[in-house]
């Protein structure tokens, strides 16, 4: 495109280790949240591996049942605030600016600085691995009085939550102020692509619930070690206490994982479907609708401590409220699909395999919220069935869409097309085998959380370990894919694809260093 | 890929799984009816709520293989145009809702029932303690603790798992059928849950407060369950097991100072 001459002074950056250390420009930072992403998304497979070898048979065979839930706290905090979280900000950094028409972020030296905290949060969650009392095992929950039984990891791992807090935080500010600040004149609120919408409103989300956590968290940690009884009944506090305020975090941070994915599903599908998608307006809408009904549901992840009764009514109705929205997008996706001239590249795949299994963690939770039933459900591997079908073909499945979509875009080479293709079928084949039967387990009456179960459960987790070892091992092709498409391969166009609808098409593949620093005419 | 081999591992797996003990494992697919007239109309929801969701699942999947058979480049159709509509916006929020609320009555219905704890005749009071349960039967004098009898060398695969492996205890909880029973939950350290899928109870014990439910059991029999939320290292080895016995019997039991010789070591029952 036009990048004109003596623009180009601004192109010039320390080279090295300094390039990455220092960086201000959106498209780095992109790249380094992604990358940590994915370098997580190994570390927190290796210990769902963990889990699952143990579970492969009844018995102990491979670890101490101490060690095991520790392994299940750290997947989980590993997975959501490592990989999940950094890697839409990711997209975020790389994409907004350019949707928008953008030169970058709107807060540079912040967005360097958002990154930086996330390695220092990590190394700090994942030391307590090797201390004293070993890694935190109370479940990523934190629920007191168990949380405050953790031995020297503790608090480390309060201090990893609020750095992570932090930077989540100074991300979602920078994103509001570039979206609100950055956009090119006459890219109105509702011309905005819809993954510009949904990171919006996820980062309002961000800003409004991580607060929330940390109170909490610190909360957790004065319990602990300044002798205040937020959370212990004997000194006058109460522990379910510790709960409401954890979930009124983490029922928004639950769309907080989503709701990207939604925005990336939403370029897909008009993309592959060469058609428009449709409508546009009741998307925003929905998301904004989810967005407000996730500040009052919260408590349907406590169905069983004893509420009252028409507490337990009110989040009822609220959470299976929520299925209107949410069903409102899935029709959306389907007609923008219904007679289109679509192809099925691997982004378009994974957005289809994130469409179809996404639902099924939906059907999963309306049942969910049914309360008489959630008491039969509630802590099994129905559960765990559930948010695994919404967060790995769910979110995971968005962002590996987002990632073939936009690859091309990024290192100016297409990655092997057939290899995708693999990759996608490896990977929606085994996620299956690995969580289906979680539905089962946990329906006949297996707990979540345990190392060790009673026989009749033997058959399918036999089943879901076989599935997990293999979707672990079909991520290796993903990688392997990502550093061909960098070194070379096929030379991408500036459109990529056939249906693409958008500025970021526009540009050359790969983009200038620096992008739109004149704006560009919006029709 | 060779797919010779990958015929000849697919076959070794598949044997592999024929050769497995032939429990009833795969066919506990779904939630149990239980025992009681609560536990029964909350299977009733299940079903329910799940028939429900596959009838829109095909509905919506329907549509949407339909369109990627029919809709597809390759057969050289035109894509359309259209790209908004508000009556199918309004039609697709509003029949969503109107089934949601047709949901939502008999739920609520059930869990009004479930909170209905007056009544009772016999109150019963659990204590979780990291890893046991204490049951007192108030207004007697009976109370006893209840936990694991697997032997460790079981569980470390030193010997070959019995048929109850990890939901046997030392005491069963004894309790008498068709008579209304109140649990009353609390905790000596952390949270615990109490558990019996086949009674469909399920709440937290929570240290320094106190939940209360109640059950009417239909059918005498050995009802197993488990700790529900994780309560430390050995969560997964509190089961919990209920004889639910004739009145005489409970009678019988609880005058004898509810020393019974109703141990579960023998393990044979199924």
């Amino acid at each position: 495109m036009s990048t004109v001459v003596k623009d180009t002074h601004h192109d010039e950056h320390p080279s090295g280790i300094m390039r990455w250390l220092t960086t201000t420009n959106h498209k780095d930072i992109g790249s380094l949240y992604l990358w940590f992403s994915l370098i997580m998304f190994f570390i927190g497979g290796l210990m769902a591996l963990v889990i699952r070898s143990e579970l492969f048979q009844p018995g102990l065979q491979f670890v101490d049942p101490q060690f095991f839930n520790s392994m299940t706290t750290m997947h989980a905090l590993v997975m959501i605030f490592g990989v999940v979280m950094p890697a839409f900000t990711g997209l975020a950094n790389w994409m907004i600016p350019i949707m928008i028409g953008g030169p970058d972020m709107a807060l540079p030296r912040m967005n360097n600085y958002s990154f930086w905290i996330m390695p220092f949060a990590f190394s700090m969650l994942l030391s307590t691995l090797f201390m004293d009392g070993g890694a935190p095992a109370g479940g990523w929950t934190l629920y007191p009085p168990l949380s405050l039984q953790t031995g020297d990891a503790f608090p480390f791992l309060i201090f990893a939550i609020h750095f992570m807090g932090l930077s989540s935080i100074m991300g979602a500010i920078n994103i509001v102020a570039t979206i609100l600040n950055m956009r090119a004149p006459g890219m109105t609120l509702m011309k905005m692509p819809l993954f510009v919408w949904t990171w919006l409103i996820t980062a309002f989300l961000l800003i409004a619930v991580m607060p929330v956590l940390a109170g909490g968290v610190t909360m957790l940690l004065t319990d602990k070690f300044f002798g205040t009884s937020f959370f212990n009944a004997a000194g006058g506090g109460d522990p379910v206490m510790f709960q409401h305020i954890f979930w009124f975090f983490g029922h928004p941070e639950v769309y907080i994982l989503i709701l990207p994915s939604f925005g990336v599903v939403s370029a897909i599908i008009p993309t592959f479907a060469r058609k428009p998608l449709f409508g546009y307006s009741s998307m925003v809408y929905a998301t904004a609708s989810i967005a407000f009904l996730s500040f009052i549901v919260w408590a349907h992840h406590m169905f069983t401590v004893g509420m009252p009764l028409a507490g337990e009514v009110f989040f009822m109705l609220a959470t299976m409220l929520i299925a209107v929205p949410t069903g409102v997008k899935v029709f959306n996706w389907v007609t923008t699909m219904w007679r289109g001239a679509m192809t099925f590249e691997t982004p378009m795949l994974f957005a289809i395999g994130f469409i179809v299994m996404f639902t099924i963690g939906g059907f999963s939770g309306l049942m969910l919220a049914i309360t008489p039933a959630d008491f039969q459900y509630h802590d099994t591997y129905f559960v765990v069935a559930h948010f695994h079908y919404v967060l790995v073909p769910g979110s995971v499945f968005a962002i590996m869409a987002a990632v073939y979509f936009w690859l091309p875009k990024w290192t100016g080479n297409m990655y092997p097309e057939t290899l995708g293709k693999v990759h996608f079928w490896l990977s929606t084949f085994f996620v299956n085998l690995t969580f289906f039967p979680m539905h089962f387990v946990g329906l006949a009456g297996m707990p979540r959380r345990i190392p060790d179960y009673s026989l009749q459960f033997a058959d399918y987790n036999m089943i879901a370990s076989i599935g997990a070892f293999g979707f672990g091992f079909a991520q290796l092709i993903f990688v392997y894919l990502i550093f061909k498409t960098i070194r070379g391969g096929e030379k991408a166009t500036d459109e990529v694809w056939e249906g693409a609808e958008g500025l970021e098409w526009t540009l050359s593949s790969p983009p200038p260093y620096h992008s739109f620093n004149t704006p560009p005419v919006i029709k | 890929m060779n797919f010779l081999n990958l015929k000849k591992v697919s076959l070794l797996i598949a044997l592999g799984l024929l050769s497995l003990p032939a429990h009833a494992g795969w066919l506990d697919l779904n939630m149990p009816k239980g025992v009681t007239d609560i536990s029964n109309e909350v299977y009733g929801l299940h079903m329910l709520i799940l028939y429900i969701c596959i009838v829109i699942g095909v509905l919506v999947f329907g549509a949407m293989f339909w369109s990627i058979l029919k809709h597809r480049k390759s057969r050289g159709v035109t894509p359309a145009t259209f790209h908004e509509s508000t009556k199918l916006e309004f039609l697709w929020t509003i029949v969503p809702f109107a089934i949601l609320i047709g949901m939502a009555v008999p739920a609520t219905k059930t869990l009004i029932k479930m909170y209905d704890t007056s009544d009772s005749e016999i109150h019963i009071k659990i204590t979780g303690y990291q890893w046991l349960w204490q049951y007192e039967y108030l207004n007697t004098d009976v109370s006893f603790y209840s936990k694991l009898s697997t032997p460790y060398k079981e569980i470390y695969n030193q010997k070959e798992k019995n048929i109850n492996y990890l939901q046997e205890v030392d005491r069963k909880l004894v309790l008498p059928i068709n008579k209304k029973i109140r649990f009353l939950l609390t905790s000596n350290d952390v949270l615990h849950a109490w558990w019996v899928p086949d009674l469909a109870l399920k709440k937290d014990a929570i240290p320094g407060f106190i939940n209360e439910m109640a059950v009417v059991i239909k059918e005498p029999g050995i009802y197993r369950g488990r700790c529900a939320e994780l309560c430390g290292r050995h969560h997964g080895f509190m089961p919990i097991v209920i004889e639910a016995v004739e009145q005489d019997e409970y009678d019988q039991w609880l005058a004898n100072g509810g020393k019974v010789e109703s141990t579960d070591l023998a393990s044979t029952e199924k």
